[in-house]
């Protein structure tokens, strides 16, 4: 029990911590609290969901910048459903490069588009890890007996 | 920042609209520059025009000196003339004389002395001759012995001897003024030889040239008379003539002083010169009168022709003035003053029109300025919404992030600090929203909503917010909602809130002693009380001050005195007795119900320190307070009641206030709302907001309460809970009450559940303890079962009073003012112990009623954000709502082919190939051809064929800014919700269009 108590407080202080570096935001939680005994994994679902649409999205995008021709019109529109996405899951940070890229992309610079490309595709990668570990942590108390403390 | 670029410039090309508008020009201004040019044309103009005047009138001037000079000079000529005459024809007498006496008679009847005497006596006949003389001719062949008959030898004029001649003329007779040519002969005078030789030629008078006269040195002109010695034949010649010559008679004229005493006897001598000339050499007229050198007026001349008789000679009299013509003063004069007149005519006319340019040019800066003005204000207004909306954003984010912050481990300095950081950005938001809604309202932006809401848990929630402040203060801060104010009404809450927040904020911040009192009734019954208040006011109640218990005190919630006193127990009580007439008989609203608006009357009384009555008139100007003071002592920004007048305003009604210095003001305010048609709903609502537990329903309650007022509020929150409440003004009352055991007081049957004791009135009555031994005896004597719980009521209270009660027997519980009924409620839970699971389930309220209206409802998501998707679908699924997916407005538009059972559909706006808004109106459309068959069409299947298609459709949209909001509403959508969804956006939404479907019982 007293391990439970420990992976428990674990993630609480994960959490806590994922919030306060603003990686991710009310929108979480908001997800978080839409999952109950009926739907237990309802979060995770959707982030999954939310990692494989990225990747494709950051293809897409990484594709689009090759160009020679750089059609910003494509570019925003995937910017665009990236932002909806990473809003929808909470990932505060993904979604807030998202709003200046499309400014950038507004502005049609290709080279501030694909270095913030690159930091979109960063920060992605490390909401990715940091979401993993999470689940990781939660599947681990939920293994060990306990629930999962309620994010607030 | 583009959009901001635009709309600036969208305000200057109005501008330039307006100016062009407005640019609408007089003649006048037009011509401006040409106003000096004609002013100066006009100026010449009249110069020319008063020459013309004076020339007129100077040349008829000239004309009428000319004629009197005419006059004068043509009467002259003849008066000389005549005179001439008279003289030449009596020396013509005077010859006929001679020629008579001296030769037809012989011996001669004429010697020298009858001439000299009869001719001395005659002289007054010929007043121009200086003297007459007679000469007789002698040929030189008769000379000796004439010289020897008369004695003395023919002289020469220059009285010498005569040298020999053929003929001489000497003189015989003489007058004696001119005896001194005696013997002269006439002959040897130039003058006088031509004329004697002229004379006896023509047998005429004839005359000299002039010449200065023997004997005075005036010029004279001489006149000669042949007489002939036989009587000439008719027309005789030249010859018979010199043959028949006689003699020759001679006067001189002295022209000189002839014409001068002529001229001394006629009027206006002095103002004429007159020269007489003698002119028979044309070339070289000689002067007979007058002066050689011309002086005097030379520029009119008048000539006359004078005729002295002697035809081979011309005279002519020339005139003159002798000075110049004067100036024509009246011409000038008239000149002159039509001159000023003109000029001044138009110097007026020129400053008239300068004064209209001038005015013009004043009216089109004004006009400019005020274009200009109105498009600041509304640039203004424009940049402050902005500006508070960009300023929100990020401020929320502080806030938030800083509300995190507090959630960490923190030491206290570091929480102390950053709590005071989130209190100042706390204050500043609810700055920039006050604002904000300033210049919205002011930008006519603000919309009101019209949802159902509860009046009373709003102003119950206004009222714990400020709860804790009037407690710390030691006000009592009180809240009536008459009974005939509807339970539901539907209007914009948060708009009456912010109204009543404002308001109850004040009079919290001025207001330091004494009690707040919210009022709620129905304008037309506070109306009508008002009017029969004021009839009765001739007699104010004497009765009211005998009652109360304090001596010095007032008939209000406190004691204090208050602004409004129309607000004290007096017109309380008939509220209060007309509530109590209406809930007996409670038909009577249901029929007023009927119609669709109810106007309240909310009032705000505080015995705060009033409003200075010099500030009372800008109360509802923006950022104006009663002075600078204000700001420093109480804070605030001033802007609350200009916004709260704005927003009454809106919802219809007028606020006003009364205000006496350091006693109190009240506000009060008319709103109109909306009533709530369907019961259905209400309940649905009521169970919603204003959940008040049931359990005490059939309580009976005992009051004990001195102030009439305070123990109607605190009825008031009692009865809300279903409560049976009776008041005692005392406790001793009270006791009276139970211990009677209902006899006396019909409406207990038995001893009451609780007796509710106003902490005043406790002390006051000073026997404490006294009650609860009261009722212990009361149960010992068998009268009750159970003893009544006693509950003390207190705006503050201090350990030492709070020791006191307990002692007292409050051990039950105290209920801290200010009332509020979920409060109350709570306090009685847990003096009674019921109604607990009830409470409980309240928690939860707010999402299982979002779950009640989605439950079982089919609901389409479309999105083509397929994470965004889930999340909607799920945030949905967990209210129990079915939920379907489409990923694009195609397909959504295939699934919601008619007919179809989906509820509701949620659309994103912003989605490749068909967006939201075009979607919609592809289903509209849809909807509207398949109503209008059904409608039009012949009934296929009954019933089905009357329903109306029409789903509601929801945006999601992330961005919600108002023109998208108009959009979405424009396209045929029914609201929209924020993504990503929470649930209280979602429950907003939902309710609304939900709220028009019958509700299904679950």
């Amino acid at each position: 029990m007293a391990y439970v108590g420990q992976l428990q407080r674990k993630f609480v202080e994960y959490t806590k911590s994922l919030y306060r570096e603003g990686i991710v935001d009310k929108q979480f939680t908001q997800l978080h609290n839409l999952q109950d005994e009926s739907n237990p994994d309802f979060a995770e679902e959707v982030v999954t969901l939310f990692f494989t649409d990225s990747q494709r999205l950051l293809n897409e995008l990484t594709n689009a910048l090759e160009q020679q021709d750089v059609d910003f019109n494509t570019v925003d529109a995937y910017v665009h459903q990236f932002k909806g996405s990473s809003s929808s899951v909470g990932a505060q940070r993904v979604k807030d490069l998202c709003i200046s890229f499309r400014t950038l992309c507004e502005q049609q610079n290709k080279e501030l588009c694909l270095r913030c490309l690159q930091q979109v595709k960063l920060e992605y990668a490390s909401f990715k890890s940091k979401l993993e570990s999470l689940f990781q942590l939660e599947k681990q108390i939920v293994e060990a007996g306990g629930t999962i403390p309620t994010i607030d | 920042m583009g959009v901001k670029i635009q709309s600036h410039h969208s305000v200057a090309v109005m501008l330039n609209d307006q100016l062009g508008a407005k640019k609408r020009v007089t003649f006048v201004y037009t011509y401006r520059a040409w106003l000096l040019k004609l002013l100066l044309i006009w100026g010449f103009a009249g110069l020319i025009i008063s020459g013309l005047i004076y020339n007129n009138m100077d040349a008829d001037a000239k004309l009428r000196r000319k004629e009197v000079l005419v006059g004068m000079c043509d009467q002259r000529a003849r008066m000389l003339q005549d005179q001439f005459r008279v003289s030449v024809n009596h020396v013509h007498a005077l010859a006929i004389l001679v020629s008579t006496f001296h030769y037809f008679k012989t011996p001669s009847a004429i010697d020298q002395e009858t001439f000299a005497e009869y001719t001395a006596r005659t002289s007054f006949e010929r007043p121009l001759l200086s003297g007459v003389a007679y000469a007789e001719r002698v040929v030189n062949a008769e000379r000796d012995e004439f010289e020897k008959q008369h004695g003395w030898t023919i002289k020469t004029m220059d009285r010498e001897p005569s040298p020999l001649r053929d003929e001489y003329a000497p003189v015989i007779f003489s007058q004696e003024t001119v005896s001194y040519i005696e013997s002269l002969d006439m002959m040897s005078g130039e003058e006088d030889r031509e004329n004697i030789l002229r004379a006896r030629e023509t047998g005429k008078a004839v005359l000299t040239n002039p010449f200065k006269l023997l004997g005075s040195h005036h010029l004279g002109v001489v006149l000669t008379f042949p007489v002939y010695k036989s009587k000439l034949l008719p027309r005789p010649t030249v010859e018979e003539r010199i043959e028949a010559t006689a003699g020759y008679l001679g006067g001189a004229f002295d022209v000189e002083s002839l014409v001068e005493n002529l001229l001394g006897q006629l009027a206006g001598n002095q103002a004429i010169v007159v020269n007489v000339y003698d002119i028979t050499n044309a070339s070289d007229p000689l002067v007979m009168y007058g002066h050689q050198h011309q002086d005097g007026d030379m520029s009119l001349v008048h000539m006359s022709n004078v005729d002295f008789g002697d035809p081979f000679r011309k005279h002519q009299m020339i005139c003159r003035y002798h000075h110049k013509a004067p100036m024509s003063w009246l011409a000038l004069i008239c000149a002159c003053f039509f001159f000023v007149i003109w000029s001044l005519g138009g110097y007026i006319l020129y400053g008239a029109a300068d004064h209209i340019v001038k005015v013009e040019d004043d009216f089109n800066k004004m006009q400019e300025l005020k274009v200009r003005a109105e498009a600041a204000d509304v640039a203004k207004s424009q940049f402050l919404a902005t500006v508070s909306h960009e300023i929100r954003t990020p401020m929320n984010g502080i806030l938030g992030m800083l509300a995190l912050l507090l959630d960490t481990d923190l030491s206290s300095p570091q929480k102390d600090y950053a709590r005071t950081a989130q209190d100042c950005g706390k204050a500043l938001i609810k700055l920039i929203n006050e604002v904000l809604d300033r210049a919205k309202i002011e930008a006519g932006k603000l919309e009101l909503e019209a949802v159902p809401f509860n009046l009373r848990s709003i102003l119950d929630d206004v009222l714990s917010l400020f709860s804790e402040e009037s407690r710390h203060k030691g006000i009592e801060l009180a809240l009536f909602v008459s009974d005939k104010v509807p339970e539901i009404v539907v209007g914009d809450p948060g708009r009456f809130r912010q109204i009543i927040t404002n308001l109850v904020g004040n009079s919290v911040k001025f207001t330091e002693r004494g009690h707040i009192l919210v009022q709620v009734h129905l304008a037309e019954h506070s109306k009508a009380l008002m009017d029969s208040k004021t009839e009765n006011s001739m007699n104010p109640g004497l009765h009211e001050f005998v009652a109360l218990s304090g001596a010095c005190q007032f008939n209000t919630l406190s004691g204090c005195e208050a602004a409004d006193d129309r607000n004290s127990w007096d017109a309380f009580r008939h509220l209060v007795a007309d509530e109590r007439f209406c809930s007996d008989a409670s038909n009577g609203m249901v029929t007023d119900e009927a119609s669709g608006n109810v106007t309240l009357m909310v009032c705000v009384e505080d015995t705060g320190i009033g409003i200075p009555l010099h500030a009372q008139n800008r109360v509802f100007t923006p950022f104006m307070q009663v002075d600078s003071s204000t700001s420093r002592n109480y804070g605030g920004t001033g802007i609350g009641l200009s916004i709260s007048k704005c927003l009454v305003e809106l919802m219809g009604g007028q606020i006003n206030f009364i205000s006496r210095p350091q006693v109190g003001s009240t506000f009060s305010f008319s709103v109109t709302f909306g009533r709530c048609e369907k019961n259905g709903f209400i309940n649905l609502k009521i169970s919603h907001s204003d959940d008040l537990p049931t359990a005490f329903r059939g309580l009976k309650a005992v009051l004990v309460d001195g102030k009439p007022v305070r123990a109607a509020v605190t009825r008031y929150h009692l009865k809300r809970l279903g409560l049976i409440c009776e008041i005692a003004s005392s406790i001793k009352m009270a006791v009276a009450m139970c211990g009677n055991n209902g006899s006396l007081t019909p409406g207990f049957g038995s001893l009451p559940d609780m007796i509710l004791i106003e902490k005043d009135s406790w002390i006051s009555s000073g026997d404490e303890g006294g009650l609860n031994v009261r009722l212990l005896e009361c149960k010992q004597n068998g009268y009750a079962l159970k003893l009544p719980k006693l509950i003390l009521l207190a705006t503050n209270i201090n350990a030492d009073e709070l020791n006191k009660a307990k002692a007292a027997g409050f051990a039950d519980t105290i209920i801290m003012k200010p009332l509020r009924a979920s409060m109350v409620a709570a306090c009685l839970q847990q003096v009674l112990g019921v109604g607990k699971k009830r409470l409980h389930g309240k928690e939860l309220n707010g999402s299982t009623f979002l779950r009640s209206l989605l439950c079982g409802k089919k609901i389409l998501v479309v999105d083509d954000n397929m994470v965004n998707r889930r999340v909607a679908a799920g945030a949905l699924k967990k209210f129990g709502a079915d939920v379907e997916c489409a990923e694009s407005g195609k397909v959504a538009l295939e699934k919601l082919h008619l007919p179809h059972a989906f509820d509701a559909c949620f659309m994103d706006i912003q989605m490749p190939e068909m967006d939201g808004f075009e979607a919609t109106r592809r289903i509209r459309l849809m909807e509207s051809e398949a109503n209008r068959r059904s409608n039009g069409g012949p009934t296929v299947g009954g019933i089905a064929s009357k329903v109306e298609w029409h789903i509601p459709i929801l945006a999601m949209t992330a961005d919600v800014i108002h023109a998208t909001c108009d959009e979405c509403l424009k396209c045929g959508m029914d609201g929209y919700v924020s993504k990503p969804f929470d649930e209280e956006n979602l429950y907003q939404a939902v309710a609304k269009f939900f709220e028009a479907k019958p509700f299904p019982d679950t």
